[in-house]
């Protein structure tokens, strides 16, 4: 390094210089790169929502299948109709929970799951099976873990109360501890169950020590919080506030027809 | 210009003479990280060689500029670009991997054999030499993920690139696998075991007692 580069004009536009040459490639990745890398989070998105629904197998067609199995609606959360004027298509549910315009502050004592606020409405993806009879649902969950939001899907069988499959895609829970909520054993044991009790009460629940009933699931030992926040996010969506008044129509044969 | 055989010296030199992590024990913590998969520790070792032999490049070319007060953070600077930019490359091209890699990729950054490298060899070396630099160090610190990642998957999980090589016990096989080695503390073991092969065969690089 020669002596000559140390004053303090050579300096700073050195500085300068190499700042306007990293800015300039560093977005040009950044913007060059990015269909490409929303195309694969679209195809994520769409194998999750598969796997939640028990369809997902090893080597398949993700959007293929996808097309022919999932039809995917928009669906308000107030007063529970399919909103026509939404294409699912392009709907992004994690944006109309963030944008203050398509989302409501929550009251503390109804915010069981520490949300914040809640969108106005969700994307809903009705699972058909081979033949094209509606066959169940899959719905976005969230809720606060330990460490962040943990965001998942829950697919429910057709009489919309047992659970066919669950998939929490993103979380930032402790690797080896609440990080197990993507465990495929744990996820497995929660096939089968029902969320809510005779009452049509949600009655599900993550239980210490050995689940006996078919409204249990044994909690993530080393991780209190996180089965705590996965308890109160199973009670908070699958309440009145959410999702139970649209799984009530969806029993009765509503919506589905559009 | 440099000749062919100092060329080879740089460029092979750091595989096993002088390789990274066995002698100078730069770069251990994303070895430990991601080295429980042959497939993600793969991608790493090129993301790495990629990353020191561009900045030792880049840096080396504007070697001639960079004033010393602020060097480390030039250095830094494009160390980070370039980090940056293969992140986005692999969130593009291969984005389950990128998935499973996460953080590691972006703390490249504060890999010690980057950094290590820019300062002591391409801050004083031609453009052309500080690029076979980088790619021989990026291939010794590869060699070593690569025989750590072989290890662990093969004994950890039974598989080598997520193909089955021993049935496991769980699915009606005879291979009750090492869980310990899905573990990022068994790689410690690897490596040393690593070192204390090379150190036998080369006994040029064992330290002298204090």
């Amino acid at each position: 390094m020669s002596k000559n580069n140390e004053g303090l004009g050579k300096t700073v536009g050195v500085v300068l210089a190499l700042c306007l040459v990293c800015s300039i490639v560093v977005a040009g990745a950044a913007v060059g790169l990015k269909p490409l890398q929303e195309k694969n989070a679209a195809l994520a998105m769409q194998q999750n929502i598969l796997d939640a629904a028990g369809v997902l197998e090893t080597g398949m067609d993700v959007p293929a299948v996808y097309n022919d199995r999932i039809k995917p609606l928009v669906i308000s959360l107030q007063d529970y109709q399919v909103m026509q004027d939404k294409n699912p298509a392009e709907f992004d549910n994690r944006k109309a929970a963030n944008d203050p315009d398509t989302s409501t502050q929550l009251e503390k004592a109804n915010d069981i799951a520490g949300l914040g606020s809640m969108e106005n409405m969700t994307e809903v993806y009705l699972v058909t099976d081979e033949n094209g009879n509606r066959n169940g649902a899959v719905l976005h969950i969230r809720g606060q873990g330990l460490w962040g939001t943990m965001y998942g899907l829950i697919s429910l069988e057709d009489d919309f109360n047992t659970v066919r499959g669950v998939n929490f895609y993103e979380h930032s829970e402790t690797p080896g501890l609440g990080g197990e909520i993507t465990n495929p054993s744990w996820v497995k044991s929660w096939v089968g169950k029902e969320i809510y009790g005779d009452d049509g009460k949600v009655k599900f629940d993550l239980v210490k020590g050995g689940a006996d009933s078919e409204h249990e699931v044994d909690a993530l030992s080393g991780a209190t919080l996180t089965s705590n926040g996965v308890d109160a996010l199973i009670s908070f969506w699958m309440g009145d506030k959410a999702y139970a008044p649209l799984l009530d129509k969806l029993r009765k044969g509503e919506l589905t027809n559009g | 210009m440099a000749s062919v055989k100092e060329m080879k010296s740089v460029l092979f030199g750091p595989i096993f003479a002088n390789n990274p992590i066995a002698l100078q024990i730069l770069g251990i913590c994303s070895a430990l990280a991601v080295t429980s998969k042959m497939s993600n520790t793969l991608v790493m070792c090129i993301a790495l060689t990629v990353v020191v032999a561009f900045s030792n490049l880049f840096i080396s070319i504007i070697r001639n500029h960079i004033p010393s007060s602020v060097r480390i953070i030039v250095m830094m600077t494009i160390i980070a670009s370039l980090v940056i930019v293969v992140d986005e490359v692999l969130r593009a091209y291969a984005y389950e991997i990128s998935r499973e890699l996460s953080v590691f990729v972006g703390l490249i950054i504060t890999n010690c054999i980057v950094m290590g490298r820019a300062e002591a060899y391409a801050s004083k070396s031609t453009p052309f030499m500080s690029l076979l630099d980088g790619i021989g160090n990026g291939l010794g610190y590869s060699i070593v993920l690569l025989v750590v990642g072989f290890v662990r998957e093969l004994f950890g999980s039974g598989s080598l690139f997520d193909v089955q090589i021993f049935q496991l016990a769980s699915e009606g096989g005879w291979y009750e696998p090492v869980g310990l080695l899905l573990m990022p503390p068994s790689a410690f073991f690897i490596i040393g075991g690593f070192i204390w092969v090379l150190r036998t065969y080369r006994p040029e690089q064992v330290e002298p007692k204090e």
